[in-house]
């Protein structure tokens, strides 16, 4: 039976990818459930096959045993409740910030004056207000994050799909960006899934983190992260005692050699 | 933001006058060298050191264009050539991007096609002149189509080429939200290529001149090419050096019209 709170749930999944010269086994046998509202990270060494198992989140790529269920059902094909945040922002550089966020709303032929007005009013929420009508060469590397993050926002998913979405800036805009949308999703009530291979990343964001194996990706551990800190800003967890015991510990699983 | 510094130091000053004296330089030796190269063809003819039958000069081309011109042909012959070069390269141009997507539309057409294409590409375009116009008949129509055919393969490639480098994780995005084929089409891969469907523009305009120059050599009444070949026939150089330089002139001009749409289309790049 499916629980109501389970929001997603991953049973016995393994994908295998095809070429001409072989069979590659990219996920084996690998079972997930993800609590709606919960914040969880997927660390695995690179190449460990992370980015597939979002692709099989957001029905990209369809495993070859088991199943994904999201809030009870099957996922056969993309699903509009599940919003796609990929590696780097991928603004469209032909298009204006407002033109950009709207993109989502516009394959899915929701576009309207309300979700227009809601998308205009999610980039006035969170400063970019007056950018509304510049092109996405203008903008910071940190706020062009940020337009990603709303572009994904404006089709108004229940679940978020991050695909290492902060692995092309600097570290101190890294640092910035990943607070900035933490915090956002936080006010924004979504249930999310990150996929990076930055472990105190995934400790300062996540309420739990799921640790898998080198390719073929399996579980290898599940943490659940309690700092001794009551805000939910990615930089001061970072401060908290308990960080690095976490660090150590999933350092330790994550067995690079 | 940057906000721009107000007040100009003196070194910037002598900066800019640098740069600004150096452009003044390299305008006036470019005029120089037309100047000179005038005046002395000029120059040569009239002493006889050159023979302006053979070589024609300056003063019997302008006398010819003004001949032409009285005679009432000049614009018409012009205007063949123009309108067969601007026909020929922006239906080559569109075709060609048709082509493309339907080659990006079906993988197994493209793979299907690639030999055949590879083929017609080598081939000399030209060397189909004599088939046009038995097909097609002795006139503009064929100069077109000779024109088209110049251009269309190299656009095939060129443009095909360009939407297979658009960026997978663009096409994944837009896959993310649930979009069609034809909703990538439209909204990233056509987007993403208006730089490459410009160059191949901008090379299909040089194409087009040859394509239609070549046609008129064969088959033309009328037109610049035809005024070249037709004043080779009768030994007139001063017709065919006039021919020339209009030609020149008017290649100049359209390359310089493909270059003012990039700047105003793509002002994202």
């Amino acid at each position: 039976m499916v629980e109501l709170s389970n929001i997603v749930e991953v049973k016995n999944i393994s994908v295998n990818y095809h070429t001409l010269t072989g069979e590659t086994v990219a996920i084996k046998d690998l079972s997930l459930v993800v609590v709606k509202g919960e914040f969880v990270s997927i660390i695995g060494p690179s190449g460990c096959g992370k980015s597939t198992l979002l692709s099989v989140l957001g029905g990209l790529v369809q495993p070859s045993k088991g199943e994904v269920f999201i809030k009870g059902e099957s996922v056969k094909g993309t699903n509009p409740i599940v919003g796609y945040m990929p590696q780097r922002d991928q603004l469209f550089p032909w298009r204006n910030i407002l033109q950009n966020v709207l993109l989502g709303l516009e394959v899915q032929k929701k576009l309207t004056k309300e979700t227009r007005q809601k998308a205009i009013e999610l980039l006035e929420k969170y400063g970019l207000g007056e950018f509304l009508h510049y092109y996405p060469y203008q903008l910071s590397g940190g706020m062009r994050q940020r337009v990603a993050l709303i572009r994904t926002l404006a089709i108004d998913p229940e679940i978020l799909l991050l695909d290492e979405p902060f692995s092309a800036l600097d570290y101190q805009t890294r640092l910035a960006v990943s607070d900035e949308v933490r915090t956002i999703i936080y006010n924004e009530n979504k249930t999310s899934i990150l996929v990076t291979h930055d472990i105190a990343e995934g400790i300062s964001m996540s309420d739990r983190i799921a640790v898998l194996t080198s390719r073929p990706a399996e579980i290898k551990n599940i943490h659940d992260i309690k700092l001794s800190c009551e805000e939910i800003s990615p930089i001061k967890k970072r401060e908290a005692p308990e960080f690095r015991h976490y660090f150590n510990r999933i350092w330790k699983e994550l067995d690079i050699k | 933001m940057r906000e721009k510094v107000q007040a100009v130091s003196q070194e910037h000053q002598l900066y800019l006058n640098k740069v600004k004296q150096e452009s003044i330089r390299v305008l006036a030796t470019r005029v120089a060298i037309l100047l000179i190269f005038v005046v002395g063809w000029e120059f040569m003819g009239r002493t006889g050191i050159i023979d302006p039958f053979i070589t024609s000069q300056p003063s019997r081309i302008w006398h010819t264009l003004v001949n032409l011109y009285a005679e009432g042909v000049l614009f018409k012959h012009i205007g063949y050539t123009l309108l067969e070069t601007v026909l020929g390269f922006i239906s080559g141009t569109m075709l060609g991007t048709f082509m493309a997507i339907v080659l990006w539309w079906s993988p197994f057409i493209s793979r299907v096609l690639d030999p055949y294409l590879v083929v017609l590409n080598a081939l000399p375009k030209i060397a189909l002149g004599p088939i046009l116009i038995v097909w097609i008949g002795n006139g503009p129509p064929a100069i077109i189509t000779m024109a088209l055919l110049v251009s269309l393969i190299v656009t095939i490639i060129t443009v095909y080429t360009g939407f297979s480098q658009v960026d997978m994780d663009k096409i994944r995005l837009l896959q993310s939200f649930g979009a069609t084929k034809w909703q990538i089409l439209r909204l990233v891969i056509l987007p993403a290529s208006i730089p490459t469907i410009i160059s191949a523009l901008k090379i299909n305009v040089g194409l087009a001149w040859v394509g239609v120059i070549v046609g008129e050599f064969l088959v033309s009444r009328a037109g610049l090419g035809y005024l070249i070949v037709y004043g080779g026939q009768v030994f007139r150089l001063d017709l065919v050096m006039a021919s020339v330089i209009v030609l020149a002139i008017l290649a100049a001009i359209m390359y310089q019209g493909v270059l003012y749409l990039e700047k105003h289309i793509a002002k994202w790049q």
